[in-house]
């Protein structure tokens, strides 16, 4: 019997024979952590009594979460964290530089590689045909002092893509779809594994932002092959000698197959307050909104301010709402300057912040009110989430994102393009 | 033998819920962090629970983030086991990491309030309110093994490594 993407990454990093539903100890590529679960992972490596890492140049820990610093506090977990890569010699990823997941796109991930981030969108790296994971701060800590870990091998779901998108309809919504469709705990414990024609087409940005949301359905991985195209962004990042061709056998078996054919969707929203709680945009359309953010993890690359920019090119914010746009990385900046997009974004009196997780996650950088509603392209719109646990999250695509902010209320990104 | 009371709370409590981003800040300073544990879901469990009692919940307890403070914050709350019908992956495995015992097993008929007794050894869990007798899904080995050591780490301190 051949193997899944699952199948055939952790046989090779267990140097077993690994099927699903078998527990096998692989060697591990990569290890992150990022601000918010960090000093726990400080600590914890402490308390285990270990010095060394197994591997400190593949030891990144990441200032993202909350940069720069917005109190003291958390200016205290990053001196921890400084203090740490000094001591142990891994990487400092600094104020400024950009979202955990993105950065590992850019300049680490590889195909075939076991990828350990204590951030649960670790799994973002699937794109590249990595078996990129989340897992908490205790995890990590063992992990980056063992160069190992355990895993159980997860049962496979084939999503098989087809059909082109029609215009205003981008990968968010074929995510949301999915998820809304299988539903929050549909593929918990399991690898999602996808393919199909318009896979095969899918730029990296768009395979990014599905990979980034497949643990919003409770998946362990979300695999994309490692094929021409994976070559062609390791080699526009520099990387073209990381690429190696990862793909599933044919004969691989799957616990289920599910087919969409995004020729049939429409632009989709997670409405409040769970991610599976999806609706077509007309369904909610006319619903105010205070707050429209652009960015993070899931909808932060060029592609995604290219999309952005061109909405908004020439015309103004609802003056009633706010816009918020966080380039995911510097590089993503530079390049969304250098192609014109923030002039633009500007023009249409946005708010550009610094490349990092803005406002995803609650922290500072337009922390939502009582009563208060956002449009967000990120991957969560749990209670509370972006502040108040009063504040209703709505999630879409940056097009849908784009429109909603030119109007005020949640709009069909058809209706401006 | 584990002997409490049960504090029941829905389907899906996400990650914020159990500790939202907004609490980031406290999370060097767990005792301050942990006054919160739970606020969006129930503004007064932290007053209300005392040690040995039980979190029994739906589906999908602790979707969301990695954060290890969730289950961190639950335990230093004196929780002695999560009883669900089902549990997001990372939540389950960072619980056991910090040797939370987390039951998958029906708790529809377990409601809020009631007295149970849980044997984790015989895998079985009784409530004495009613007299239902329930038991849980077995737990991977591996596991088994990290939450009978109290955790990770001493499970590592204990065995030099990752043993199957």
């Amino acid at each position: 019997m051949g193997k899944t993407l699952a199948e055939k990454i952790l046989s090779q990093k267990s140097g077993s024979e690994a099927k699903s539903g078998s527990i096998v100890i692989a060697k591990v590529d990569l290890v992150f952590v990022q601000d918010t679960t960090g000093p726990l992972m400080v600590r914890q490596f402490q308390a285990s009594g270990f010095e060394h890492l197994a591997n400190p140049q593949k030891t990144i820990l990441f200032i993202d979460h909350a940069a720069p610093s917005p109190n003291y506090e958390l200016s205290g977990d990053h001196v921890l964290l400084r203090n740490f890569a000094q001591q142990t010699g891994s990487i400092i990823s600094d104020v400024g530089e950009g979202v955990c997941h993105q950065i590992v796109a850019e300049s680490w991930a590889k195909p075939g590689d076991v990828i350990i981030g204590a951030d649960s969108h670790t799994v973002t790296a699937g794109a590249l045909g990595a078996f990129a994971t989340g897992m908490g701060s205790t995890d990590v800590a063992i992990a980056l002092a063992l160069g190992e870990t355990w895993l159980r091998v997860p049962e496979s779901i084939k999503i098989v893509v087809s059909g082109n998108f029609p215009d205003g309809v981008y990968a968010k919504d074929l995510i949301l779809h999915l998820i809304g469709q299988i539903g929050a705990d549909g593929a918990t414990y399991k690898a999602l594994e996808f393919g199909g024609d318009t896979v095969d087409s899918m730029s990296m940005p768009q395979r990014l932002t599905i990979a980034n949301m497949v643990v919003e359905a409770g998946a362990k991985a979300g695999l994309f092959a490692a094929d021409k195209t994976t070559q062609d962004y390791l080699a526009s990042q520099g990387r073209g000698n990381h690429y190696q061709s990862i793909f599933p056998d044919a004969d691989a078996s799957y616990e289920q197959t599910i087919k969409i054919n995004v020729a049939n969707l429409e632009p989709v929203v997670a409405k409040p307050h769970t991610v599976d709680n999806t609706a077509p945009v007309r369904e909610v359309k006319g619903t105010k909104i205070q707050q429209v953010v652009i960015g993070t993890c899931t909808n932060g690359n060029l592609e995604d301010l290219a999309v952005t920019a061109n909405i908004l090119k020439g015309k103004k914010r609802h003056p009633e709402t706010r816009l918020i746009v966080a380039p995911a990385s510097r590089q993503t900046m530079l390049n969304a300057i250098q192609a014109g997009y923030i002039q633009t974004l500007i023009e249409a009196e946005a708010v550009i912040l610094p490349p990092g997780c803005g406002p995803c996650l609650g922290l500072h950088q337009g922390v939502l009110a009582d009563g208060e509603s956002c449009l967000s392209t990120s991957n969560r719109n749990f209670k509370g989430r972006m502040g108040s646990a009063k504040a209703f999250i709505y999630l879409g695509s940056p097009a849908t994102a784009a429109a909603t902010a030119l109007t005020g209320e949640i709009t069909d990104p058809r209706e401006v393009i | 033998m584990l002997k409490g009371r049960v504090f029941k709370f829905g389907d899906g409590i996400s990650t914020d819920h159990i500790i939202p981003g907004r609490f980031a800040h406290l999370r060097s300073n767990l005792p301050e962090l942990a006054k919160h544990v739970l606020e969006d879901a129930d503004p007064a469990f932290a007053a209300k629970v005392k040690p040995g009692d039980f979190i029994a919940t739906g589906s999908n307890f602790g979707l969301g983030s990695s954060r290890e403070h969730a289950p961190l914050i639950i335990k230093m709350a004196g929780v002695s086991a999560i009883l669900a019908k089902s549990v997001a992956r990372i939540f389950f495995r960072n619980a056991i990491n910090l040797g939370l015992p987390v039951l998958i097993c029906d708790t529809d008929r377990i409601k809020d309030g009631d007295e149970l007794e849980v044997d984790l050894a015989a895998g079985t869990v009784k409530d004495i309110t009613n007299g239902n007798q329930f038991t849980f899904a077995k737990i991977p080995e591996v596991m088994l093994h990290i939450l009978d050591d109290g955790g990770l780490i001493p499970y590592i301190k204990k065995r030099g490594g990752f043993r199957l």
